[in-house]
């Protein structure tokens, strides 16, 4: 396969993935910044939302108020920020219109369509009824670009690409998602484990849809570490880093099969999946969980860069 | 304005040959029924995406080409005359590109000035002398073809560089097969689905010498956002070859690779739809980023087969279109057998006089013109239209040919009022190989939709009709 149509698989599928995850950390958000001030209100959860997203350094660059309306608009729609929804959005149809060969044609609906309607929910950062209709519709994009891929591509170098491109992608988001507890102040009066610190916990769990999953699996209240366990450690999770890395060793596996060969991506993985395995959420902790997660952004930042040297350039 | 020749009924009591059924059809349906079928085949044009994109017009980044759903009938005794007479003008077409960038014997023998040639913009001085692996310079080519009476077609153009339109042909058949499948049942139409196979064939038969066996193809398009690039991945898809960028190969050691997943990989032969200017940029246009540095060396080093090869454009220069006749006869010693346009030459005296007392009768075209731009079609033009034509020609007369307004024959169509004639013309694709020249039955038929029209090009408001070749 052409290493350009290998890296527009690849990107197509981590652009999908970045707006769905956009779209849940601005659901999120949006709970947190609905709470009574009693419970949550009143702290800087917009700005936590856009650090989650890796952009609170172009926000500032652009000078603007950091108001909810503002910053909505900055992470679902705006031109400016090349990681905006519907920047994403943009970016996935034109590299799907350019491999369009490659994709089932389910998979250039779910995309096109999603492109297509896009234009309808102009304005809608300043009405809380349409954002969430439009949070709703780019969930639903993803998972249809998603479930079409899963179910109609053909099992070959493609469908590896464009898993990889997901999977890095989740894996990369879900930390963040996980860190925002970092940037997420508490007032000086409130206690860690207390009913703040429950609520910001929870809508974390929220964001990711792992509530009922947090349920079944600990059966106890919320607890910050039991949180973090699920999100980093539990392979039952599909979208823990754990889950990721399974799967990202498997599809670099698949690769190597195909190809006879493999190399650093492959180490790169199996070393970061080693470690995710070996480790208990109390050693994460004892660490500090930032430093863990930022550590960890960072690894897989580098396993994209060596499946880009070793397959896409 | 002369009556043409209507190709389905010639006056309004008769019905032409092999259009008995499709007469008998069309009588006995009710419009209601075509416009349904008509939005059921935009539907599915729309969601193959069949779609071209018009230069400078922002709003429509994608849209279709209008298509009607009558199709056009061409019987055996007809396409047989036509397959004929286009194997002859390609391998003439040829002969006379072998032959000017080597020996120049019809330019020394007089039949084609010097002048005309060696100053021609489209001709490449980086050619001159250089041995192509299979003497063939146009392994495609699509002639346009236009009828003005029963037995009478003339080649218009012979689009020797980069013609395009075939996958509307492929798609057109397609779409009609599934609106009206009775219509097929009662006709015995030649197929045209083998045209990639048979492009395919042809592209590997010109492989270089020093190529293995079974050569590696590829598509060289100039990427998503130009107005073919629907065709280009259609072609590279239904060919089973890759669709590259420039980007994607690289030259190494006058070797062409394209970078894969597992490495580099060799190519062997581009079908490259790319113009001539950008294919280089050490060698054409410096500022080209489409194209591939040092793939002109690869190809003086006999690695690579471009298809079309370079400097086929000389080849569609209208002046030098017009000296065809001659150059059939000089290569082949056989009269032609599709007419030309009788043509005048601007740049001689004579004909620039008679051309401007007659701009209200002739259409008027730019020697490197192509796309229906540029050009005055007198007898539709204005005094003062004509006024500034004419000024333009004598400023530049070597710019222009003129030509006789011809009668285009029509072709029932569906518009808006109902089932009207409209003006049609037709482009075949031509394959020239290394083995033979291959000619799918069929071609694209492009309609003029506007009443009295003669500019059938998409640009301007043409559209297209599936094209039946009857068998016998």
């Amino acid at each position: 396969m052409l290493s350009r149509t290998a890296d527009n698989l690849f990107w197509l599928a981590r652009y999908v993935e970045r707006a769905e995850n956009t779209a849940r950390i601005i659901d999120a958000a949006n709970r947190l910044a609905a709470m009574p001030i009693a419970y949550a209100g009143g702290s800087n959860e917009w700005e936590s939302a856009v650090a989650a997203t890796g952009a609170l350094g172009l926000f500032k660059s652009l000078n603007r108020e950091p108001t909810a309306e503002n910053i909505i608009d900055f992470l679902a729609f705006s031109p400016e920020n090349p990681s905006s929804i519907r920047s994403c959005l943009e970016r996935a149809r034109v590299n799907a219109r350019s491999v369009r060969t490659a994709l089932t044609s389910e998979m250039w609906d779910a995309i096109n369509g999603a492109w297509l309607g896009l234009r309808q929910f102009d304005g809608a950062s300043r009405d809380r009824m349409r954002l969430n209709e439009f949070l709703v519709y780019v969930k639903e994009a993803s998972l249809r670009f998603d479930g079409s891929a899963y179910r109609t591509m053909i099992r070959n170098d493609v469908y590896f690409f464009s898993s990889l491109g997901s999977f890095i992608e989740r894996a990369d988001n879900t930390a963040r998602i996980l860190d925002v507890k970092y940037h997420l102040l508490l007032p000086a009066q409130e206690s860690v484990g207390g009913g703040l610190d429950y609520f910001q916990w929870s809508s974390i769990l929220r964001s990711v849809s792992a509530n009922t999953a947090y349920h079944w699996v600990y059966r106890e209240s919320l607890k910050p570490w039991l949180v973090a366990d699920l999100l980093v450690l539990n392979d039952q999770l599909p979208r823990s880093l754990a889950s990721c890395y399974d799967n990202i060793c498997a599809f670099l596996d698949e690769l190597s099969l195909a190809y006879g060969r493999q190399g650093p991506a492959q180490r790169v993985a199996r070393s970061t999946r080693n470690r995710l395995q070996n480790a208990t959420i109390d050693d994460v902790f004892a660490d500090g969980l930032h430093e863990f997660l930022t550590e960890f952004i960072g690894e897989n930042a580098r396993l994209g860069q060596a499946i880009t040297d070793q397959y896409l350039a | 304005m002369v009556v043409a020749f209507d190709e389905m009924s010639a006056s309004s009591e008769s019905c032409r040959p092999g259009y008995e059924i499709l007469k008998r059809w069309l009588d006995s349906t009710p419009p209601d029924l075509l416009s349904t079928r008509r939005a059921e085949a935009e539907l599915l044009f729309r969601r193959i995406g069949i779609t071209f994109a018009v230069y400078g017009d922002n709003d429509g980044e994608e849209r279709i080409i209008p298509f009607d759903i009558i199709p056009r009938i061409i019987t055996a005794p007809e396409w047989t005359k036509l397959s004929k007479g286009l194997e002859q003008r390609v391998k003439a077409l040829n002969a006379f590109l072998t032959d000017i960038y080597s020996k120049g014997d019809i330019l020394r023998a007089g039949i084609v000035p010097q002048d005309l040639i060696y100053q021609n913009p489209y001709y490449r001085p980086e050619m001159a002398g250089l041995k192509l692996a299979h003497d063939i310079y146009v392994m495609i080519a699509g002639i346009d073809i236009v009828r003005v009476d029963p037995d009478t077609f003339y080649v218009l153009e012979d689009n020797a560089r980069t013609p395009s339109g075939v996958s509307y042909m492929l798609e057109n058949r397609e779409v009609m097969m599934k609106l009206f499948p009775d219509l097929f049942a009662e006709h015995r139409i030649a197929p045209v689905e083998n045209y990639p196979d048979a492009l395919l064939a042809t592209l590997k038969s010109v492989a270089p010498l020093s190529a293995p066996g079974d050569p590696t193809v590829a598509l060289l398009t100039p990427g998503p956002f130009n107005s073919a690039f629907y065709e280009h991945s259609f072609l590279a898809d239904k060919l089973g070859i890759e669709l590259v960028e420039g980007r994607d190969l690289l030259v190494r050691d006058n070797v062409v690779y394209m970078r894969t997943t597992e490495g580099p990989k060799r190519v062997d032969v581009l079908y490259r739809r790319l113009d001539d200017d950008f294919l280089d940029p050490l060698t054409f246009r410096p500022d080209s980023i489409l194209g591939v540095p040092g793939l002109m060396n690869a190809y003086r080093a006999g690695n690579i087969t471009l298809s079309n090869a370079v400097g086929t454009g000389v080849a569609d220069d209208k002046a030098v279109y017009s000296y065809m006749p001659e150059i059939v006869r000089f290569y082949l010693g056989e009269e032609p057998i599709l007419k030309n346009v009788p043509t005048w030459r601007c740049r001689e005296p004579d004909a620039l006089k008679y051309v401007l007392d007659n701009l209200d009768t002739l259409v008027v075209k730019e020697v490197a013109g192509s796309g229906g731009y540029g050009m005055l079609i007198g007898p539709a033009s204005d005094r003062k239209t004509r006024e500034e034509f004419g000024a333009k020609l004598r400023a530049n007369p070597d710019d222009f040919i003129a030509q006789p307004t011809l009668a285009l024959s029509t072709s029932p169509t569906f518009v808006d009022a109902g089932i009207a004639p409209r003006h049609v013309d037709l482009r075949p694709f031509v394959l020239s190989g290394r083995d033979k020249v291959r000619i799918v039955p069929g071609g694209l038929t492009r309609v003029a939709l506007k009443e009295g029209s003669l500019v059938v090009n998409s640009s301007q408001g043409g559209g297209t009709k599936d094209t039946w070749v009857l068998d016998a």
